[in-house]
């Protein structure tokens, strides 16, 4: 792996500390995955027992209950991230593996375009994981490979019987383990991964087929779809889905995936590498708009990964802290150099006194030393800033209109980009939250000191102690409201005393006037104080990353790469170098503005551009021509128009180059409506 | 009139535009229509007129609808791009408003007449930055100059008043192209003025007073229908505004493959220098690109110009010491069993053939999973060929690709190639794209196609027919050659339609070469078998026959024959 081909010396170690980073990372997907999709295996698993389990104990209600043929099937509705579902079919089926069956079979359909293919497939599937778990000697193998030939049910039902006599006696004979961890007749699971796509005939035929058959083998159907449970319905008639048992069983949406995985990734200290504002953005941007997949999303994550400690040199610090102080004692004298020069640096040597700047720019050592002590700031910042952008999304969160975004990431994103206190949407949040209730503000409040509490830094020592004054100054208030309360009611009684409408009219204007006065009631004023603290919370801690020093050590800003590389714009790129050369072929001669292009481009833009003005079909004589006219023009041989109708050799050769060339890039093709015609196949042919 | 350089401005700003802006525009265009609308009511105005507005304002909207989108994925435009890749995506795709042909040559003489003569043509290279700033001013006036020059070259007026008859539906439209008819075109002109001094295809929309929001929203529901039935008008009609001029016409041999080839040989390269620089830009990134394929990526290039020779020296500079296959996608007869032939052979040295290639590929993934010391690198040129654009071929590949220890590094040349994948195929084959345009001409990759221009050499044809007719029987021979002459003897009349059966059996029981008609239906059988010729059925229901070969090659064919007999 040693391809970098930077001068620097110490791309071993950031390759090394790059992979180890990556590996971390994704383990940790990997872990959180597991961690959401548990639920939804443990229902599924526990449906797979419960549906089989009269099976297991032969009782009559077994009988009569499959005497109606009905399959027990799971409906799995996993939204419309495809590309995710391999992933979560993987797990799953290790999971029925390990807790419930041996017996599973994942077909998709593009390997099932017929019933035949069906079949072949799901024995081939069957008895190949038989052979895995019982690890039969090669004469079976042979007679598998056989009974592959010839693939009906009956012979499945066989294959499935001898199969569950053998482990029968087996585990009589020997010890329970497999009993214990499988039944003595495990269901056979059948996953149908994209249930959508697959033919209609094929499935009709399949669960007609196989509910014939339900008596002899415990058949369990799980299909995995993509869009809603409806389409079972209408992909299958009513005479089909009646010999279904179905379950509903509903996946954790995409979404919500995504925000743990950003809150596991992202928002915390454990990884030192870090997204900038739009980098994230960009990620974000592509799993809204265009896939919903968290594959994708953690795949441009490794990019960006990999990108970072590609191009920045100075990423071989980019690690946990500890070993970042060991490397920056070693850092050469040409790292060094790469420190004094980033931007966020040289703001800070500006800032410091001018001795002291003398230092930074000329001792290696001097400048160490700050390093590690700025690197320490950074990490502190990065603590802090965590737990206190939760705390105020506990805030911002349950405002009405969300001001500052529902989700954690739109936060987060916002506190990236700038001083987020410095936005709108903060003012008005502020506001909103100045006129928060009583219970929910303490609430709140409770959850904020559970945050820092829980958080790792240790600065919040006092503020947790100031919430919590906070909330006993709430919980005096409250206990005083209730002794002002009956104040008021004796007031109140005070007044049905009077009868006089004269006495009342005065008692009433002098309450409303108490009132007027007393604007700011008690619980008003600790609403702005707390208020306030918080705001001073989010000004204290809140900075956006971009104005802390090194911050380019561990933030990955170069979101046109990474947009370029995942979201690329293929036909875009082919337009302008069309349309205008000078993008790329930096030659005075071809620059040129507004949408034309100079005569002297190369022949494919210019035949592109006469092409363009052309209908649905073009004639090859007046195009050719027309090329013609340019090129001798461009090349400024003084040709009369009387000869212009014998076009050149050689341009005739360029000519049939170019249109060849546009039609392998698919801009035309040849028609046979009229001789010596092209039709356009672009849009814009009216 | 609609110049050419009027829109598609290359530095195109991308801003983010928000909704309501959008929408406010939208609304502005549609009370603009509303309006012409009523002028309609009481003016009985033109059709067009309003359907060129309705065009112009699809336009807008498309436009600001991509230019939203665009916007919403964020950033492109502040991020120094550099290469200018932040062309709006409408730009690219609107709707264009309609042209006809004349234009083409408009735009010719103007694109040929704004630099080099202007100022002296020997020097082009000294002057060519003086003319363009005066460019934008000028480049109305240029064109409106070379419109009333009436072209120094005859053909394309000869070919604009030809347009000038044609049906008075295509007539309303060339009245967009101008200059074609001078008295309609001031005619037009005069009604429209009288409606409110509006020409139809400059009035901007976005210029136009703010109307009521009430109606915008109807109004915005049948423009969409609009856009709908505007598509399939213009594409059922199947009269085309061009001109009937032909090759033949032109009095110009075409040019063999041979002769093409030298020329193009001959014919120095463009920008040699700028393209040599590019190319060293793309080399720079192959470290990069090791490093990321290593990592479990694959690379996708895209971008104008051949990247073959750029793989090719990926391959020479990088994967020297690695095994690796090159697949020449742009081979006419190369296919995904081919591929997975190579790499089961070749690669794995496995002898023995497969049932299917899901087979196959299955063994390859098997071996593969098994064996993790075998790597494999597979450069694919022109991954989106005819023969691989294919789903099956694609979902093969893109499940190889997915292997770890497999690295692909692919190029796609064609604008619609992204649509050859889906969400599933994609994340297969996990690409990262990377634009390489090199503008180097296509050379290897077009050399296979049959390019209407290029004269098809037919010697292949040639042998293949006398070497069939051989092994045939007399008899059979003389059919053959009776249709052969009756073929000849039409080919003047472009609308043969072929020998009808009826016709030729006559003929040829007049030869004595038959004697029912069954023996001449049981030779024919033999013909189409050999793909000798071709049955179609007429409007009439009579079957007709025809050699699917050009006249030339038939006339060779005969004349060899004459030798041989």
């Amino acid at each position: 792996f040693g391809e970098r081909k930077d001068d620097s010396e110490d791309t071993e170690l950031r390759f090394v500390t790059c992979q180890s980073l990556w590996h971390e990372i994704k383990s940790e997907t990997e872990q959180i995955q597991e961690d959401l999709n548990k639920q939804l295996f443990d229902n599924l698993v526990s449906f797979l027992r419960r549906s089989h389990s009269e099976f297991q104990e032969k009782t009559t209600k077994w009988t009569c209950q499959m005497k109606s043929r009905e399959i027990p099937t799971a409906a799995l509705v996993l939204g419309v991230n495809v590309t995710d579902h391999d992933l979560t079919f993987r797990s799953l089926s290790e999971v029925l593996q390990n807790n419930v069956t041996p017996y599973i079979a994942l077909l998709e359909a593009k390997d099932c375009p017929g019933i035949k293919n069906l079949m072949q497939k799901l024995m081939g599937q069957l008895m190949n994981c038989y052979i895995d778990v019982e690890s039969l000697e090669d004469e079976d193998y042979v007679q598998v490979s056989q009974n592959r030939i010839r693939c009906s049910m009956t012979s499945l039902i066989n294959w499935y019987e001898s199969v569950t006599k053998k482990t029968d006696s087996e585990t009589l004979s020997k010890k329970r383990t497999s009993s214990s961890r499988h039944w003595q007749s495990p269901p056979v699971v059948v996953i149908f991964k994209d249930m959508e796509s697959f033919t209609t005939k094929v499935l009709q035929d399949f669960i007609v087929i196989s509910s014939q058959h339900i008596r002899e083998l415990p058949l369990v159907l799980i299909f995995g779809i993509a869009t809603s449970p409806m389409i079972i319905h209408s992909l299958l008639p009513h005479s089909v889905s009646s010999l279904l048992c179905i379950e509903l069983f509903q996946s954790l949406s995409c979404k919500e995936h995504l925000s743990t995985i950003i809150d596991k990734l992202l928002l915390t200290t454990q990884f030192p590498f870090k997204l900038g504002e739009k980098v994230l953005q960009v990620l974000i941007n592509i799993f809204l708009y265009h896939d919903f997949s968290v594959q994708n999303f953690i795949k441009g994550f490794q990019l960006s990964v990999v990108e970072h400690f590609y191009s920045q040199p100075l990423s071989v610090l980019c690690c946990q802290l500890v070993d970042a102080k060991k490397r920056v004692d070693s850092l050469s004298h040409d790292q060094c150099e790469n420190i004094r020069r980033l931007p966020s640096f040289r703001r800070y040597v500006e800032s410091q006194a001018s001795e002291k700047q003398i230092a930074l720019l000329t001792a290696d050592n001097f400048l160490k030393e700050t390093i590690q002590k700025l690197l320490e700031d950074l990490h502190v910042y990065h603590e802090n800033y965590v737990s206190v952008l939760r705390c105020l999304h506990v805030f911002t969160s349950s405002l009405p209109k969300y001001p500052l975004g529902k989700q954690i990431r739109e936060l987060h994103c916002a506190c990236l980009e700038n001083r987020v206190w410095e936005t709108e949407e903060y003012e008005s949040s502020l506001q909103l939250a100045r006129m928060l209730n009583k219970s929910d503000l303490v609430t709140l409040l409770q959850q904020c000191v559970e945050i820092f509490v829980s958080s790792s830094g240790k600065e919040f020592g006092k503020t947790v102690e100031k919430l919590k004054e906070f909330l006993t100054q709430f919980q005096t208030l409250e206990a005083e409201a209730f002794q002002e309360r009956d104040v008021s009611v004796s007031s109140q009684k005070e007044l049905q005393k009077t009868t006089d409408l004269y006495h009342l009219q005065k008692t009433l204007l002098e309450l409303k006037e108490s009132r007027r006065s007393k604007k700011l009631t008690k619980f008003e004023m600790l609403r702005f104080e707390v208020v306030d603290y918080i705001d001073s919370l989010v000004r204290n801690y809140l900075v956006p990353a971009d104005h802390k020093t090194l911050h380019e050590i561990v933030y990955f800003n170069s979101a046109s790469i990474l947009r370029a590389h995942l979201n690329a714009a293929p036909r875009i790129a082919l337009h302008t170098a069309l349309n205008n050369p000078y993008c790329y072929l930096k030659n005075q001669a071809l620059k040129s503005d507004g949408g034309s292009i100079s005569n002297k481009a190369p022949d494919i833009c210019i035949v592109y551009k006469l092409h363009l003005e052309c209908g649905r079909l073009i004639n090859l004589v007046d195009w050719l021509e027309a090329f013609s006219t340019v090129v001798m023009a461009a090349e400024g041989s003084k040709a009369d128009a009387a000869s212009s109708d014998q076009v050149d050799d050689t341009i005739h050769a360029r000519f049939i180059r170019a249109v060849s060339e546009l039609e392998l890039l698919g801009f035309i093709k040849p028609s046979k409506q009229k001789t010596d015609h092209v039709a356009r196949l672009t849009w814009g042919g009216c | 009139m609609s110049q050419p350089e009027g829109k598609g401005s290359g530095a195109l700003e991308v801003k983010f535009v928000p909704d309501e802006e959008v929408l406010k525009h939208i609304a502005d265009d549609a009370g603009v229509k509303v309006r012409k609308d009523k002028t309609q009511l009481t003016v009985s105005v033109k059709r067009f007129v309003k359907k060129l507005e309705n065009i112009s304002d699809d336009e807008a909207q498309e436009i600001l609808e991509e230019k939203n989108y665009v916007a919403a994925l964020g950033i492109c435009a502040q991020d120094p791009v550099g290469n200018g890749s932040s062309v709006s995506g409408g730009e690219v795709y609107s709707f264009q408003t309609p042209k006809c042909s004349s234009k083409m040559a408009e735009l010719a003489s103007a694109l040929a007449q704004t630099p080099g003569q202007s100022v002296a043509p020997e020097c082009p290279e000294k002057t060519a930055k003086t003319p363009q700033s005066s460019k934008r001013s000028s480049s109305n006036k240029v064109q409106q100059r070379s419109k009333k020059k009436e072209f120094v070259s005859t053909t394309p007026y000869r070919l604009r008043k030809r347009l000038a008859a044609p049906d008075p539906y295509l007539e309303s439209e060339s009245e967009y192209s101008a200059s074609c008819s001078e008295e309609e075109d001031e005619e037009d002109q005069k009604e429209v003025s009288a409606v409110g001094r509006k020409t139809p295809a400059k009035t901007k929309a976005a210029s136009m007073p703010p109307p009521r929001n009430t109606l915008a929203k109807k109004i915005k529901e049948d423009k969409m229908s609009n856009l709908v039935e505007e598509y399939f008008e213009a594409h059922s009609s199947s009269k085309v505004l061009t001109s009937d001029r032909t090759l033949q016409k032109l009095q110009k041999r075409r040019l063999n493959q041979q002769t093409l080839h030298d020329l193009l040989k001959k014919a120095p390269l463009a920008y040699a220098a700028e393209i040599k620089e590019l190319n060293q830009q793309h080399e720079s990134l192959f470290s990069k690109w090791m490093l990321q394929l290593h990592l479990g990526f694959n690379i996708l290039l895209y971008g104008l110009g051949s990247k073959r020779d750029l793989l090719e020296k990926f391959r020479t500079s990088v994967l020297q010491d690695s095994v690796h296959l090159v697949v020449n996608g742009y081979f006419p007869s190369i296919t995904v069993r081919s591929i997975l032939n190579s790499i089961t052979e070749e690669v794995l040295d496995h002898i023995g053939t497969f049932r299917s290639p899901l087979d196959q590929l299955e063994f390859v993934i098997k071996r593969f999973k098994e064996d993790s010391s075998l790597e494999l690198y597979v450069l694919i040129h022109n991954l989106d060929s005819q023969m691989l654009r294919g789903e099956r071929s694609q979902q093969i590949l893109a499940q190889l690709s997915s292997l770890p220890s497999i690295y692909l590094i692919a190029s796609i040349d064609h604008i619609n190639a992204p649509l050859m994948w889906d969400q599933a195929k994609l994340s297969l084959y996990n690409w990262l794209w990377y634009e390489t345009t090199t503008f180097s001409p296509y050379v290897e990759e077009t050399s296979y196609e049959n390019s209407l221009l290029v004269q098809q050499s037919g010697s292949l044809a040639l042998s293949s027919l006398t070497h069939v007719l051989r092994s045939l029987t007399l008899n059979a021979r003389g059919i053959f050659r009776l249709l052969a002459q009756y073929q000849l003897e039409n080919k003047d009349n472009p609308s043969y339609p072929g020998l009808s059966f009826q016709d030729f059996y006559q003929q040829c029981r007049e030869a004595f070469l038959v004697n029912s008609d069954l023996t001449l239906r049981a030779q024919l059988t033999e013909f189409r078998d050999h793909k000798l010729i071709r049955t179609k059925r007429g409007t009439d229901g009579v079957e007709y026959l025809l050699i699917p070969v050009d006249d030339s090659t038939l006339t060779d064919f005969l004349e060899k024959e004459d030798e041989d007999v």
